[in-house]
């Protein structure tokens, strides 16, 4: 780890103003930590959220469900109000890692550092949520860019994600067995805006799959989506698995999802 | 009556308080006044000439105490790491033994190889000084591959090595199996990659030296099986120091599994040093380094055939093995493929004839040595996998064919075509026990319901067979080991009666300090608290060869047995004395001296107390009561056994479900049955790692290491685990005072043959470890 400086504000304006260009912000270190650590990333400064209150804890008023930045997993995964409105978010939630990463890490973190092996960003993206920052909301499809890359800009931090309450939801996980990150995931999520696919850790980024999401919304069941297949051209190729096999998982996936959904 | 806490008793372990309270002694746990840090720098490239190292920028950097290269190691004289057993190729030429020196010199030859020590006030501070050193690397192609390395054309990486190649050599006798093939009625053929693997011990490996400029003493504590052999390789070949003016500790160690028996170049490097700056100086591995420089384990490719007659009898084994060493030869890594494998490749089965040839070479990869199991692993993996293929071949069933091939229970002593003779075993008896806890008759319903389920289910077993005890000095003599292999004791008395002892055998894990006191309380009578259990420090233990090849036991727990033999002895002549009675009327029992026919008797505490305060003594007798024992085995022993595992596959996903998983092993006497049973959870724990999960992968173009993380290598898992049945029928053992055979490496040797036997049943074709989900799911839908 290079040296750096360290600042623990207790306002969200106070941390946004005190983000310089080389600085980084702090939240379950996760992530960010481990980087500093092999000396793979270097900051001027870490702004540690953890002492901002008003970025933590879940409230619910029936049609949404609000999370705030720093809630870790485990509070997402142990709700109430979670298991109540989107059970489907906190089993997500209690698959992650595990209960030393629960204990520490994010969902802003999470959603922040956009791994393509990530789990929330297919809730995110299948429940049509929205990304709330220092700045403004973004919504889940607009946030998350590209590998590693999210609309974010330096100095902004996020605040929040809101969550409209689905009818219904699931989330199947295969884990890359080294890892326990989602060699593939797939959340499915049906709404009144209709049915929504979305699929993390098959490619570079979380993204949805529309041919399932047409078959669903006029037949929500898993025989519907059975002859459906995943092109794997697009799709990432590694020593744990090649994009053939993560198109299949895809697909395996959905039906899971869907038979747990319906 | 049997002794409380003795032989046979399942005592909790005494170590485990102290472990599991965070009492430890580790060596990262150790610092000393002034205590300086060391940090090596390491090469980013797999194989690079190295046209020059500038350290002046590094040397100028804040908190920077020294650095050091190679060249200056050489420039003091302290010579290159050494393998220690020579092997001879077929056409009689000793293995070819590049130079291991331990920082590079002119050239690097893996990812991670050393080229320079940076020491500094802080870790923090030698880390940024390394980032300052400017080293003109010239690159060269790289090969990882062992195929590819021994061919044609490959990069070379020693000009020592021509053709890559290590020896060639051979073991049986050739013209024999060409007969026997010639007079088969049926062959079987199959072709294996054992796959690489890399050690993990909780721990990382560490190194702090010392230096006493007053008594010119070096101290180096280290993480090592073997405290004394390291001073001996050191001393004698390195040149560090004489052996003794040169310390070596071994303290807590957490775990081994082989990878800290060898000299690694770290040590050397880190003790020398402490000399060199007139100041302790301390080296933890990371975790990134353990994965870079832990000697790995395995990287064999494998042909095999087997020649049987029309009934199924075997006639004759003919195996052709590729052996990776990586870039160096590690301490023993020599002996690894050749004797402690081909001498195994006989099974348990009656094999008139078997021929093994192993090609061995050099990549740019990490070193290859020992790993838990060391040869016998990959040799269980070529028979069962083998003898499985076989039974397949006739359409028979893999435990009846093998039933039929086993050697008898009435046939020992019996000599294999590979030079061991195995002393004592029942192997059918195991295969039934198994078979049993399995229930084995029930897996054509099992498999029909799993069918209906959507589910392919497989059963597989492996009759293992290893050689551990390792071993009679002469005869590994004969077979090129440069030391001998027997093991010392002590066994002290304090006049309060409680006992020390010393051992060289070394516990990374083990639990000697539970299983040798409770020896003592048997033998002699002393309550396990009162015994202490001394290892690892050169300064306090006579002599050891250390820990490995599931060893402690049979020679280190039987020279134990050896230097209480001569307490006994004595404690007849003081309690003759003191009782007035002859010293042939003296009969002894866990720790009690009687006058026969009379109820005249003493304690064992009673006598040492005497022999320390000797009053009233035997005048020819000298006071004290302490003995040393150095034992020297008669023969291996041969821990055999049947594990069988079931699987169920997920043909969706390739998903392969361990369901159930029954092992019978024969470890000969049992001191501690619940240690046995976790060795042989982990050993079995350690060995579906290699069949499911593990494997170390190299970019071969590049040379790269891309397993250099638990984010890519992967662990078992207590949840990739079914619970497993265990029993432990066996035979005693002829060739030790105790009986006793080895239980540490029998999980690993067993398992992966016996659930890559169970997945490739399920499937109808073979695939090679390790058997991720989409290997599986690929041969489930091919
Ligand atoms: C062993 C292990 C296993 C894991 N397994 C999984 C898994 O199975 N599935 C999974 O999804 N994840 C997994 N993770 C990642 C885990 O979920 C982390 O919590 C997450 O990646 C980062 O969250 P964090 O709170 O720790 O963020 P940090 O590490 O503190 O920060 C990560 C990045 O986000 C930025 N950031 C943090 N908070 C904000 C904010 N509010 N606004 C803007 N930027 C911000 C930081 O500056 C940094 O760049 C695993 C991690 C580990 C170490």
């Amino acid at each position: 780890m290079y040296s750096f400086d360290y600042e623990r504000p207790s306002g969200v304006n106070d941390a946004a103003a005190s983000l310089g260009e080389d600085d980084k912000v702090l939240a379950g270190g996760q992530t960010l930590l481990p980087t500093l650590k092999l000396r793979l990333a270097q900051a001027g400064k870490l702004v540690d959220l953890s002492g901002i209150d008003e970025l933590k804890g879940i409230s619910s008023n029936g049609s949404e469900l609000s999370i705030g930045a720093m809630t870790r997993h485990v509070d997402v995964a142990d709700s109430a109000e979670v298991r109540s409105a989107i059970p489907a978010l906190a089993d997500l939630a209690s698959h992650i890692g595990d209960a030393q990463v629960r204990n520490r890490g994010t969902i802003g973190g999470s959603v922040a550092n956009n791994d393509p092996a990530a789990d929330y960003p297919s809730a995110l993206v299948a429940l049509g949520a929205t990304v709330h920052t220092n700045k403004r909301s973004i919504s889940a499809e607009d946030f998350f860019v590209d590998l590693f890359e999210t609309a974010l800009e330096e100095d902004e931090i996020i605040t929040k994600i809101s969550f409209p309450v689905p009818e219904s939801a699931a989330y199947a996980k295969f884990p890359n067995p080294a890892s326990r990150y989602a060699l593939v995931g797939v959340f499915v999520a049906k709404t009144s805006g209709g049915v929504r696919v979305a699929v993390t850790g098959a490619g570079p980024c979380v993204f949805r799959q529309s041919d399932m999401e047409a078959a669903l919304s006029s037949d929500f069941s898993s025989s519907a989506i059975s002859g459906i297949s995943t092109d794997a051209s697009g799709l990432n190729s590694d020593i744990h698995a090649s994009a053939e096999y993560r198109a299949n998982l895809v697909s395996v996936m959905a039906g899971r999802a869907v038979d747990a959904a319906s | 009556m049997p002794v409380e806490n003795g032989i046979g008793a399942a005592v909790r372990r005494k170590e485990d308080q102290r472990f599991i309270t965070g009492n430890g002694n580790y060596l990262d746990d150790m610092n000393k006044v002034g205590q300086a840090y060391g940090y090596f720098l390491r090469s980013p490239h797999a194989h690079a000439k190295i046209n020059g190292i500038n350290l002046d920028a590094a040397k100028a950097a804040p908190g920077v105490v020294d650095i050091f290269t190679g060249a200056d190691m050489a420039a003091d004289g302290i010579g290159g790491l050494i393998c220690g057993w020579g092997i001879t190729s077929k056409d009689g030429s000793p293995h070819n033994a590049p130079p291991h020196n331990s920082m590079a010199i002119d050239a690097v030859r893996h990812v991670g190889d050393q080229v320079a020590f940076v020491i500094a006030d802080s870790l923090q501070q030698a880390k940024d000084a390394a980032e300052l050193i400017d080293v003109d690397y010239a690159e060269l192609p790289p090969v990882t591959d062992i195929s590819r390395a021994l061919s044609g054309g490959a990069p070379q990486i020693h000009e020592e090595a021509p053709g890559n190649v290590c020896y060639d050599w051979e073991l049986g006798d050739k013209d024999a199996v060409d007969a026997a093939f010639a007079s088969a009625a049926k062959v079987s053929k199959i072709d294996l990659v054992n796959n690489r693997l890399s050690p993990n011990p909780m721990e990382p490996r560490a190194a702090l030296g010392e230096f006493d400029p007053g008594s010119e003493e070096l101290t180096l504590y280290t993480t090592s099986q073997n405290p004394h052999v390291a001073r001996l390789i050191m001393s004698a070949f390195l040149a560090i120091a004489p052996e003794n003016k040169l310390r070596v500790v071994a303290p807590d160690v957490g775990g081994g599994f082989g990878s800290k028996i060898f000299v690694y170049a770290e040590e050397t490097v880190t003790v020398w040093a402490a000399r060199k700056i007139n100041r302790p100086v301390k080296w933890t591995a990371d975790r990134s380094e353990a994965f870079m420089t832990d000697a790995h384990g395995r990287d064999h490719v494998t042909h095999a055939e087997l020649a049987m007659d029309d009934e199924g009898h075997i006639l004759g084994f003919r195996v052709s093995t590729k052996a990776n060493l990586g870039a160096y030869l590690s301490t023993f890594a020599s002996a690894v493929p050749t004797y402690l494998y081909g001498t195994l490749l006989n099974g348990q089965y009656k094999i008139p004839s078997i021929y093994v040839e192993v090609l061995a070479g050099f990549t740019n990869t990490t070193p290859v040595d020992a790993y838990r199991g060391a040869g016998r692993p990959e040799a269980t993996y070529v028979v069962e996998r083998m003898m499985e293929t076989a039974a397949r071949d006739l359409n028979m069933d893999p435990t009846e064919f093998r039933m039929k091939n086993f050697i008898q229970p009435d046939a020992y002593p019996y000599e294999t075509p590979v030079i061991m003779t195995y002393d004592s075993g029942d192997y059918p008896a195991n295969m039934n026990a198994a078979k049993g806890l399995i229930d084995y008759a029930g897996f054509a319903a099992r498999k029909a319901q799993s069918e209906a389920n959507g589910k392919i289910r497989g059963i597989g077993c492996a009759a293992y067979i290893e050689a551990c005890g390792i071993a009679p000095s002469a005869a590994v003599g004969s077979l090129g080991a440069g030391v001998g292999l027997w093991e010392s004791a002590e066994v002290r008395f304090n006049p309060t009666g409680s006992v020390t002892v010393f051992t060289g055998s070394h516990s990374h894990g083990q639990g000697h300090e539970t299983t040798f006191a409770q020896i003592i309380a048997d033998k002699l009578g002393v309550p396990i608290e009162s015994v202490e259990v001394v290892h690892g420090d050169t300064d306090k233990v006579p002599f050891g060869m250390g820990t490995y090849g599931s060893r402690s036991l049979a020679v280190g727990g039987s020279a134990i047995v050896k230097a209480v033999d001569k307490i006994v002895e004595k404690s007849k002549k003081i309690a003759a004395h003191l009782m007035e009675a002859a010293v042939e009327d003296i009969e002894h029992e866990h720790g009690v001296f009687s006058v026969a026919g009379t109820d005249k008797q003493m304690t064992m505490g009673e006598i040492a107390f005497a022999a320390y305060v000797p009053h009233n003594y035997p005048e020819d007798l000298e006071p004290g009561m302490a003995e040393n024992a150095f034992y020297d085995p008669l023969n291996f022993t041969f821990p055999a056994g049947t594990h069988i595992a079931e699987v169920e596959i997920d043909p969706n996903t390739g998903v392969v479900d361990i369901v159930d998983w029954a092992a019978s092993d024969d470890f000969g006497n049992i001191v501690n049955p619940m240690i046995v049973e976790g060795q042989v959870h982990g050993g079995v724990a350690q060995g579906i790692g290699q069949a499911m999960l593990e494997g170390v992968v190299y970019d071969d173009e590049s040379g790269q290491l891309l397993t250099g993380s638990y984010m890519d290598y992967c662990m078992p898992r207590a949840d990739d685990l079914p619970s497993f049945k265990i029993d432990t029928t066996g035979t005693v053992c002829p060739s030790n005072p105790l009986g006793v055979k080895g239980c540490g490496e029998a999980g690993a040797i067993a398992a992966p043959a016996a659930l890559m036997n169970a997945i490739t049943n399920a499937l109808g074709k073979d695939i090679d470890m390790p058997a991720t989900p989409e290997k599986v799911w690929r041969a489930a839908n091919a």
